[in-house]
C-alpha cells in the first residue's frame, strides 16, 4: 500500500525528525518559504532564528560541538546562502559535522540569473565535504539521509543540500533511512593490528615519548577520550593538547604539559621537539603546531592515528600510518598494550619526566602583575578558578589574543565544552556559537571568551539570545586592539599600528541594555572577582566588559618561520626583531 | 605473520623530484562530480597535465577519469588521499605505481599544403600510421593514435609542412593483463 504522498518540504522535516533533529538555526527567504510553512504546522523540530545566516552556522557548530550531534542550518537562495559560506568552512577546517539546507530558485529558472539565484553548488563545493542540489523529488529522502551520514562518517564536516522551490512544494513519496552501505564512500575505522602492534613496541622502548592529540579524538567521541586518558595514565607518558583537542585529556591532570604549537607551553612544545617517539592522535601537523617543518621534532619516530588518510605525510612524514577512528584504534592499543605486557621504559620515562620539569620550571606563560589595571591572563584565570567547580561550563570564543589566552589558561577537564575557530580564525565565531551551545544544554553556563573587535562580527545575535532568553554570558576582554594584529604589527612591523585601532567602539553596558540584557564593566583588579561572580549569577544574559591593559602580548609565542625551541616569551624583554625577514611573508 | 618491515612502516618511495602519474578515478556520474575533481587540483595547486572522462559503466552510473598529472612522491600520494576522500569517488588507480599499463591518446591534426609538401606529409602520416580522415584538394586531416610522445613527434614534423590546426582527446590508459579496475 503505498502511503500519502507529501510535499518536499514535508519530507525535509520528516527526514529531519527521523535524523534526530531537535533544532535548526535558520533564516527565512523566499526560497525556503514552503519548508517555513511546514515548520509552523508542526511542533516537534524547534526553529531557532537568528540575525544573520552566518550566525546560523556558527550557531549550528556550537550545537554540534557541544553535543557530538550534526548541528543543522537552513537559509534562503542567494545571499542567505552566501552568508552561509565563511560558517561553512569554518566547519571543514575544524571537522564540524554541519548540514545546511539552503534555498534555491525553482528548477526551470537555474541559470537565469534568477532573483537572489546563486550558483551555491559551485560556490560552496570547496568549503563543504560533499553538496547536493536536488532536481528530481524522488532524489529528496535519499539525499537528505545521505547528507546526515557523509556529515558524520568518517571524518565529519558540513554538507550542502540546495533545494529549488519547486522541489519543496511537488508531491512525492517518503522513505525512512536505511542501514545500505553507502555505495562509494565507507571510511576504514578499524586500525591495522600489526601497526597498533608494532606501535606498541615502538612506545614501550620510548625514552622520551610524547602524546600530542588534536580535534580527532574529541570527534571520536567521549569514549575514545576516555581511551586516550587510560593509556596516557597506563603507561606514564606526558600529554599535549591542540587548540582543538582541549578537554580530550583532563587539563589538571599532573601529564597534561598545557597545549602545544605557537602560542602553546615551553614545556609542550619542547618536549615535543626533544622526544624520540611521538603518539600523533587525531590531530594533522597544522602549520600552528609544528612551527619551521624542517626543525620539527628532528628526531623522533612518528606514529599517527587518523581517520583521514590525506593527514598522513601531509606536511610531516611519519614512520608508522595508522588509518582508522580514534577510538577503535585506542581501544586495540590497550588491548595489545595488556596482552603483550608491555612496559614502559621506567629508567628513561622517569629521566625524561626530569627534564620536563626543568622546562615547566620557567614557569611560561607567567606574566608581570598589575596592581591598576586587569592582566587578560588575570582575568581568564579568575573565571577559570570561579567556574571550574561546576562541571556545566562551556567556553567558546572569538579570535585573537584573548582566544590564546583563554586556550592557555582555562582548564577544561572533559570533551565538549569548549569551542574555538581553529583552522579558519573567524573572528565572528564565538558568540553564535555559545547560543547554540546554550540552545543544546539550556541550564549550562555558557561564556564567549572575546576580544572587543571580534565581539562586533556578529554582534546582530544578541538578538537571538534575547528572544530566547538564553543566559549566554559574554566575557569580553576589552584592550581596545585588534590585540593580535597589534601584537604582530609590534613584533614584525616596527610597531606601525596600522589600522588596528578602533575608535568609536559601543559602550558595550548600553549596547546589552538596548537588546534588554544586562551589562557591566570592570576596570579596576580588585572589582574582578565580584564582577565575575555577579556574571555568573545573574539569570540573563550578561555582557561583561573587562577593560583590559591595551598592550599586552601573549606569550609564548613561537615567531613565524621560527622552531619549536625558539620561543620568545613574555619576560623577555627584547623582542623587536625577534622574527626573522624569511617569516615575515609567513602567517 | 606479515612482514613489518615493509607491511606497517609508511613506504618511503618518495623522490623529491616531479614524476608523471596516471591516475585512473571511477566516479559516480553526477552532475558536480567532475568539478569537484577539478577543483581540487586547482584549490590545492596540483598539476593536470591532462584530463578525460566519459561515462564507462552506463548501468551503475559510473565515469571513468583519467588524469595525468605530476608532483613528488608526496604530493602524488596526496593528490590520491584528496581523491579517495571524494564522496561519489568509488575507486582511484594510480596506473604508474601500480605495474604495466597502456597509455593511448588521439590526435587529428590539419595540413594545408600543396606540392612537395603535401606529398611529404602523407608520406609521414603513413610512417606514423595516421590515417588521412578528410582530405581536399589542398588540405589533410590526419587521425592519429598512439602515446603522447609519438603524438608529440608527429605534430613536430607536421609543423614545417603546413599544421594550421590541430585537437587531442588527452590521455586515457588502462593497466595490463587480466585485472580490472576495482572499486
Ligand atoms: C573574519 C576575520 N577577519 C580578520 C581576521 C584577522 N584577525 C585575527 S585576530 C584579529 C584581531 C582581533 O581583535 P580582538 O577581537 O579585539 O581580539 P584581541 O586580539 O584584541 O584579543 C584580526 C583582525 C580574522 N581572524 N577573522
Ligand atoms: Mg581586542
Amino acid at each position: 500500500m503505498p502511503t500519502k504522498q507529501l510535499n518536499g518540504s514535508a519530507i525535509i522535516l520528516k527526514a529531519l525528525h527521523d535524523q534526530d533533529v531537535e533544532v535548526v538555526f535558520g533564516y527565512p527567504g523566499g526560497a525556503v518559504l514552503p519548508i517555513y510553512d511546514e515548520i509552523f504546522k508542526q511542533n516537534k523540530l524547534r526553529h531557532v532564528l537568528v540575525r544573520q545566516e552566518g550566525g546560523a552556522l556558527h550557531a549550528a557548530e556550537g550545537y554540534a560541538r557541544s553535543t557530538g550531534k550534526v548541528g543543522c542550518a537552513l537559509v534562503t537562495s542567494g545571499p542567505g546562502a552566501t552568508n552561509a559560506v565563511t560558517g561553512l568552512l569554518d566547519a571543514m577546517l575544524d571537522s564540524i559535522p554541519l548540514v545546511c539546507l539552503c534555498g534555491q530558485v525553482p528548477t526551470h529558472l537555474i541559470g537565469n540569473d534568477a532573483f537572489q539565484e546563486a550558483d551555491t553548488t559551485g560556490i560552496t563545493r570547496p568549503c563543504t565535504k560533499h553538496n547536493y542540489l536536488v532536481k528530481d523529488i524522488k532524489d529528496l529522502p535519499r539525499i537528505m539521509h545521505e547528507a546526515f551520514y557523509v556529515a558524520q562518517a568518517g571524518r565529519p564536516g558540513p554538507v550542502v543540500i540546495d533545494l529549488p522551490k519547486d522541489i519543496l512544494m511537488e508531491m512525492g513519496d517518503y522513505a525512512p533511512p536505511t542501514k545500505v552501505a553507502h555505495k562509494s564512500y565507507n571510511p576504514q575505522v578499524k586500525g591495522d593490528t600489526a601497526a597498533i602492534a608494532e606501535a606498541v613496541k615502538l612506545l614501550a622502548n620510548a625514552k622520551k615519548p610524547i602524546i600530542y592529540a588534536g580535534g580527532g579524538v574529541i570527534n571520536s567521541g567521549p569514549a575514545a577520550c576516555k581511551l586516550l586518558t587510560q593509556f596516557t595514565q597506563m603507561t606514564g607518558f606526558p600529554i599535549t593538547l591542540t587548540l582543538m583537542g582541549l578537554g580530550a585529556y583532563p587539563g589538571s591532570d599532573d601529564q597534561f604539559l598545557g597545549m602545544l604549537g605557537m602560542h602553546g607551553t615551553y614545556e609542550a612544545n619542547l618536549a615535543m621537539h626533544d622526544c624520540d617517539v611521538m603518539l600523533c592522535v587525531g590531530a594533522r601537523f597544522d602549520d600552528r603546531i609544528t612551527g619551521r617543518l624542517d626543525a620539527f621534532s628532528p628526531n623522533s619516530k612518528k606514529i599517527h592515528i587518523d581517520i583521514d588518510l590525506s593527514s598522513i605525510n601531509k606536511s610531516v612524514m611519519v614512520d608508522l600510518p595508522i588509518i582508522g577512528d580514534v577510538g577503535h584504534v585506542m581501544e586495540d592499543m590497550l588491548k595489545i598494550w595488556k596482552a603483550s605486557q608491555a612496559k614502559v621504559d621506567e629508567k628513561g620515562l622517569a629521566k625524561w619526566w626530569k627534564q620536563i620539569a626543568t622546562w615547566r620550571a620557567k614557569d611560561c606563560l607567567a606574566y608581570k602583575p598589575d596592581s591598576k589595571i586587569i592582566k587578560p591572563q588575570l582575568a581568564v584565570q579568575r573565571l577559570q578558578a570561579l567556574t571550574q567547580e561546576r562541571k556545566d561550563v562551556y567556553i567558546t570564543t572569538e579570535v585573537g589574543q584573548h582566544q590564546m589566552w583563554a586556550a592557555q589558561h582555562m582548564k577544561f577537564e572533559s570533551p565538549n565544552h569548549w569551542m574555538t575557530s581553529g583552522g579558519l580564525g573567524t573572528m565572528g565565531y564565538g558568540l553564535p556559537a555559545a547560543l547554540g551551545a546554550q540552545v543544546a544544554h539550556p541550564d549550562a553556563l555558557v561564556i564567549d571568551i572575546a576580544g572587543e573587535a571580534s565581539i562586533l562580527m556578529n554582534i546582530q545575535e544578541l538578538g537571538t539570545i534575547a528572544q530566547y532568553g538564553l543566559p549566554v554570558k559574554v566575557f569580553i576582554l576589552n584592550n581596545q586592539y585588534m590585540g593580535m594584529v597589534r601584537q604582530w604589527q609590534e613584533l614584525l612591523h616596527g610597531k606601525r599600528y596600522s589600522e588596528s585601532y578602533m575608535d568609536g567602539m559601543p559602550d558595550f553596558i548600553k549596547l546589552a541594555e538596548s537588546f534588554g540584557l544586562h551589562g557591566m564593566r570592570v576596570t579596576d583588579p580588585a572589582d574582578l572577582d565580584a564582577a565575575i561572580i555577579e556574571m555568573i549569577e545573574t539569570d540573563n544574559s550578561v555582557i561583561l566588559d573587562v577593560a583590559v591593559t591595551p598592550e599586552e602580548n601573549c606569550y609564548p609565542m613561537i615567531p613565524s618561520g621560527a622552531a619549536h625551541n625558539e620561543m620568545i616569551f613574555g619576560t623577555d624583554v627584547k623582542t623587536e626583531g625577534a622574527i626573522a625577514e624569511d617569516g615575515m611573508v609567513l602567517v | 605473520m606479515k612482514d613489518l618491515s615493509d607491511g606497517v612502516y609508511a613506504q618511503n618511495p618518495y623522490t623529491e623530484e616531479d614524476k608523471k602519474h596516471t591516475i585512473s578515478v571511477l566516479v559516480d556520474n553526477e552532475p558536480g562530480a567532475l568539478a569537484r575533481v577539478v577543483g581540487l587540483f586547482t584549490g590545492r595547486g596540483y598539476n593536470i597535465e591532462s584530463l578525460t572522462v566519459a561515462e564507462t559503466r552506463h548501468r551503475q552510473g559510473l565515469s571513468r577519469i583519467t588524469i595525468v598529472t605530476s608532483g613528488t612522491g608526496m604530493i602524488i600520494e596526496q593528490i590520491k588521499a584528496q581523491l579517495n576522500r571524494l564522496v561519489p569517488i568509488h575507486s582511484v588507480s594510480d596506473l604508474t605505481m601500480e605495474g604495466p599499463s597502456v597509455e593511448r591518446e588521439l590526435a587529428m591534426v590539419k595540413v594545408v599544403a600543396t606540392g612537395e609538401k603535401r606529398v611529404e606529409s602523407l608520406r609521414i602520416a603513413d610512417n606514423f600510421r595516421a590515417r588521412a580522415v578528410d582530405s581536399t584538394l589542398e588540405s589533410f586531416v590526419f587521425e592519429i593514435v598512439g602515446n603522447s610522445c609519438k603524438l608529440d613527434a608527429f605534430i613536430e614534423l607536421m609543423k614545417p609542412l603546413g599544421l594550421v590546426d590541430l585537437c587531442r582527446t588527452g590521455v586515457v590508459a588502462i593497466a595490463r593483463g587480466p585485472k580490472g579496475l576495482d572499486e
